[in-house]
Parts: C-alpha cells; sequence; structure tokens
C-alpha cells in the first residue's frame, strides 16, 4: 500500500516536471519554427517600413532599441528604489516589527495586481499633467510594476543572511548603515537574481506600457519621445491580416527571448565575477 | 576580587517577551583574567554575554534592567554611543562568521571603519593581527581571496583577528571552539592564554576541561541565575552550593 502511493506520487511529480518543460521547449519550439522563416537581418538592423509594422519590409529595430532602453531603465530605476527599502526593513527595523509586516504584505498585494492596472493608473496621472506617452513615462510605470517582484526576492536574500554576520560587523563597531552594506554584499547573488526577474518581467509587459510608453517608427531619441517596444510590436504583427506579417511577429518573439536568454546567461557570469571582485579589497 | 573590575553586572534582568531569561544577575568580572561563564543548555549564558556589547539593541521583544558598567561607565545609559562600547569588545560566536570579504579585507574592516585609511598602515596591522593569532603563515599568499575559503578552525581565528584589529580591552568568546577540531580547539585555547596579559577575557564555554585549562575564574549559572563565582580550582574541586556540585560532578564522574 505504501508503496503504491509512493509510486503514485512519484508518476504525479515526473508528470509535473515533463508538462512544464515539455511546455517550455514547445514555445521554443513554435518560435523557431514560425520564426525563422520570417528572420533576416534586416529585422534587427531596420526600422519599420509601411508604418505600424503592417509592411512586411523593414524590421523592428526601433522597438528592439525601445524594449531595451525601457528594461534597463526601469530595472535600475526599481533596484534604485528597492534596495533602499529592502535594508530598512532587514537592518533598521526589528524583526517581525508591525511596520515591517505591513510593509511585506502591501508588497505581496501590489505583487498581485495586473500590470493592466499600473498601464492605466499611469495613464490617468499622465492626462491629469497632460503628458504625452514617452519613454521616461514608460519607465516610471515599469518600474513601480516590477518594485515588488524585486523588494520581496531581495527581502529572502537579506532575510537569509545569518544574524551572526550583522551581529559581526556590530561588534566591530560597525553602525546601521555600515552593517546594512556588509548585508548587500552578502546577499548580492540574491539582489542580481531580483533584478534578473525584474528585468524579465519588463521587457515582457504589453499592458503597462502601451499608453505610457506609446509606439512609433523610430527608435526614441530622448526620454521624452515615445518608445515602441517589442511586446507591442508583436501585437500589432499578429493582428495584421497578412500573412506575412504575422509571420514577422514569430521572429520579434523570437528576438525578444533571445534577448531574455542573452541577459540571464551574461547576468550569471557577471554573478560569477562579482562573487570574485567583492573579495578584492 | 583583588583587581578593579573591568565589567561590573548589577542588577540585571533580561526577558524575552514575558519570559524572563536572566535573574538579577551581580558579578564583578576582573580586569586581564580570564572568567568563564558555564553552566546547561539555556541556561542564559549567550544571553548575558549580548548584554555586555549591547547586541540585544536590535532584537525585537528583548526587555534589558540594570546596570553594566564597563570601566565604571553604565553602559545602558542614555547618552552612551553603542558603537563606542562595542569597539571596546571583540566578539567571537559559535560558529565563525567571516564577512563577505577577503582574508585581507576582514582584518582591514574595522580600522577602517574607525578611519585608518593609510595603505601602508592597514598592511602592517593586518600582518600584526594575523600574527598575533598564529594564522599569517599560513595565509600571507593569499590575503587578497575570499575569507570563506579558510578551514573552519582558520576562520575563527581570522575572526579573533579581525575583532583584536579594532584594539578591543576584552574579548568576548560564546563557546568559540564549538565548532573546531581538537588541534584547532588547542590553538585558540593556546591564543587566550596568550592574550589574557594584554585583554580581558570573557568566556562561554561547555567543556569543563578548556574552563580548567584556559581561566583564571569561574562563574557558574543555572537558569538565568548566577550561582556561584571563585576561582577556578576553588571552584571546580571544592564548591560550595549543591547546584554546581551536581554539575560538575555529572562530567568527571
Ligand atoms: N531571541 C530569543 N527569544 C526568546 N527566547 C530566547 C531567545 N534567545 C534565547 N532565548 C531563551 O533564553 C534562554 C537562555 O538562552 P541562551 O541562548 O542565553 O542560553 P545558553 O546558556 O547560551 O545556552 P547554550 O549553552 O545552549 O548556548 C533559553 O531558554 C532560550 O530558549
Ligand atoms: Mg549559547
Amino acid at each position: 500500500m505504501k508503496k503504491l502511493e509512493e509510486q503514485f506520487f512519484k508518476t504525479l511529480m515526473i508528470l509535473a516536471t515533463l508538462l512544464i518543460v515539455g511546455s517550455f521547449f514547445g514555445i521554443i519550439f513554435t518560435i523557431l519554427k514560425k520564426g525563422l522563416p520570417a528572420m533576416n537581418m534586416d529585422m534587427i538592423t531596420q526600422i519599420p517600413q509601411g508604418g505600424y509594422y503592417q509592411g512586411s519590409k523593414g524590421g523592428v529595430l526601433n522597438a528592439i532599441a525601445g524594449s531595451l532602453f525601457l528594461a534597463l531603465g526601469a530595472s535600475a530605476l526599481a533596484l534604485a528604489a528597492s534596495l533602499p527599502i529592502v535594508m530598512y526593513l532587514n537592518v533598521y527595523l526589528k524583526k517581525s516589527s508591525v511596520l515591517g509586516r505591513i510593509t511585506r504584505l502591501s508588497f505581496d498585494v501590489l505583487f498581485g495586481i495586473p500590470s493592466i492596472v499600473y498601464g492605466t493608473f499611469a495613464f490617468t496621472l499622465m492626462i491629469y499633467f497632460g503628458n504625452k506617452a514617452s519613454l521616461l513615462a514608460g519607465i516610471i510605470t515599469v518600474a513601480a510594476l516590477v518594485v515588488p517582484v524585486m523588494v520581496r526576492t531581495m527581502d529572502e536574500a537579506f532575510r537569509s543572511c545569518p544574524k551572526e554576520l550583522s551581529d559581526a560587523a556590530y561588534s566591530l563597531g560597525a553602525t546601521r548603515w555600515e552593517t546594512a552594506k556588509v548585508l548587500v554584499l552578502q546577499a548580492v547573488s540574491g539582489i542580481q537574481t531580483a533584478v534578473l526577474l525584474a528585468f524579465g518581467r519588463a521587457i515582457g509587459d504589453t499592458a503597462a506600457v502601451m499608453f505610457t510608453a506609446g509606439f512609433g517608427d523610430h527608435i526614441p531619441s530622448s526620454l521624452a519621445s515615445p518608445a515602441p517596444t517589442l511586446p507591442l510590436a508583436i501585437f500589432f504583427q499578429l493582428s495584421s491580416p497578412s500573412e506575412a506579417v504575422q509571420a514577422r511577429a514569430y521572429a520579434s518573439a523570437l528576438i525578444l527571448t533571445f534577448i531574455v536568454l542573452v541577459i540571464s546567461i551574461a547576468s550569471r557570469l557577471l554573478g560569477k565575477r562579482l562573487q570574485k571582485n567583492k573579495t578584492r579589497s | 576580587m583583588t583587581n578593579t573590575p573591568h565589567i561590573s553586572v548589577q542588577n540585571l534582568n533580561l526577558y524575552y517577551g514575558t519570559r524572563q531569561a536572566l535573574k538579577n544577575i551581580n558579578i564583578n568580572i576582573p580586569d586581564k583574567k580570564v572568567t568563564s561563564f558555564i553552566g546547561p543548555s539555556g541556561c542564559g549564558k549567550t544571553s548575558l554575554l549580548k548584554t555586555f556589547n549591547r547586541l540585544h539593541d536590535s532584537a525585537l521583544d528583548v526587555r534589558v534592567a540594570g546596570k553594566v558598567l564597563v570601566d565604571g561607565e553604565n553602559i545602558y545609559d542614555k547618552q552612551v554611543e553603542v558603537t563606542h562600547i562595542r569597539k571596546k569588545m571583540g566578539l567571537l560566536s559559535q560558529r565563525p562568521f567571516p564577512l563577505p570579504l577577503s582574508i585581507y579585507g576582514n582584518v582591514a574592516y574595522g580600522p577602517k571603519l574607525h578611519g585608518v585609511k593609510d595603505k601602508p598602515l592597514l598592511d602592517a596591522l593586518v600582518e600584526q593581527r594575523l600574527k598575533e593569532v598564529a594564522l599569517w603563515d599560513e595565509v600571507k599568499d593569499r590575503l587578497h581571496t575570499p575569507a570563506t575559503g579558510l578551514s573552519i578552525g582558520q576562520q575563527q581565528r581570522l575572526c579573533l583577528a579581525r575583532g583584536l584589529a579594532v584594539e578591543p580591552e576584552i574579548i568576548l568568546g560564546d563557546e568559540p571552539t564549538s565548532a573546531l577540531d581538537p588541534k584547532s580547539t588547542h590553538k585558540v585555547e593556546e591564543l587566550f592564554l596568550e592574550l589574557k596579559n594584554k585583554y580581558t577575557i570573557v568566556l562561554v564555554t561547555h567543556i569543563l576541561r578548556q574552563a580548567r585549562r584556559v581561566s583564571d575564574y569561574i562563574v557558574f549559572v543555572y537558569d538565568g541565575q548566577i550561582i556561584e563565582f571563585g576561582p577556578t580550582e576553588e571552584l571546580l574541586l571544592n564548591p560550595k552550593e549543591e547546584l554546581t556540585k551536581d554539575y560538575i560532578r555529572g562530567f568527571f564522574s
């Protein structure tokens, strides 16, 4: 009887794992199969011809650049906002204080809010202040969207630092701020994971940028110009009646997937370097 | 007590929430001697040690009442700056916790905090402290590699060097050898014997033989109270209290 139970749950686990891994490869396979035929150098070196991606000539360089600017900007801004929050939660607030619990709970709630809500909220503000869609507006909106992911992931990394480590810093006469810096070093790989997750969410999000970052056929030249993004490009291309244009949507998806892949691998490598370098003083 | 006390604890009570973990502690810890705290697990040794450099400050729900005088100054006075108190003490915990820095960075951390910027001076300081804990020869070729690459015994000596580098007057050791093998334990014990000429050493230990080897005075703690305090041999061979007798008999028979 026990044996049967064991066997049953083991099979269940294997099936679940296969399902996930299977869908992952399924997605990659679909994108490759449908995207590769439409893929060419023009896709990544040209801006679209024929307006809003509806032509079958030119490329999506504008959206690649826009997405990269937006995701990098939003990740940087979110990091600048999250790190102080996490330091405050973990070093300045006493463990399990009421304020700490409320803050963590609010981030959990914010995490569950769909990105369209962030987009609409930011859009309402923009109308109120009379601003047009721009790269900056997109960056701010997406930063707000990814701060909860970042805070929660970094918070876990900080919380897993042993108490004795901060005690060690304190007993050498470190102030709270100096102790916080030690914890940042200790948590560096967790912080890296947090930024990576945030970047992935930022570059893939469509709803938050639709109204705030806008779209256009050109590479954004300043923070004030509208920023086309890959997810929106895919959306436009896929909704085209022309099959040639639809195929280009898969090529765009291929590019987006590739960027995320490159960024995760690069940040892994960078993380290893950091791990070595941080010991250099 | 012949010397003037270095640390003087007066009517100290400590509560975790509503639970009292230390009850009316009074003790004078002599200058430049080794004083060991012994007692069963959970009796409050660590809690007491932490009151000496106010490590309970950052914990929620911990209340300390009473006085701890260090060099005659009550460290729980409102005006006293906590970093100033902590700088006077080096802490060794049960397991070594190197900072996420290089070997060099660990030792130089304290001096840097307190304003030493001169590189040659820092180099000299690091060398001196690592020699003081007999680690220099083992690590001099890899000073700039991560401290976590050292063995546990080496890490513990590194943590000691790190503590000594802020030029403390007092060394607090919370079972500093409990994670070490006999050889490293022996090394650390030797170090304590050497260091007691310059520092006041307060040790928490589970090992009665260790207490006997290194300490001048022993304090027996039981259930949050100090039961007995006296010179090492006297307390171990001739305990006055029944509880102390029972505890010691448990070890030596
Ligand atoms: N942070 C805390 N919150 C609540 N209770 C605690 C806390 N730390 C310790 N205690 C309790 O206080 C008592 C004393 O603990 P302490 O760690 O000082 O004992 P100890 O003598 O150092 O024990 P050991 O020899 O096992 O290290 C124990 O009953 C313990 O459960
Ligand atoms: Mg203890």
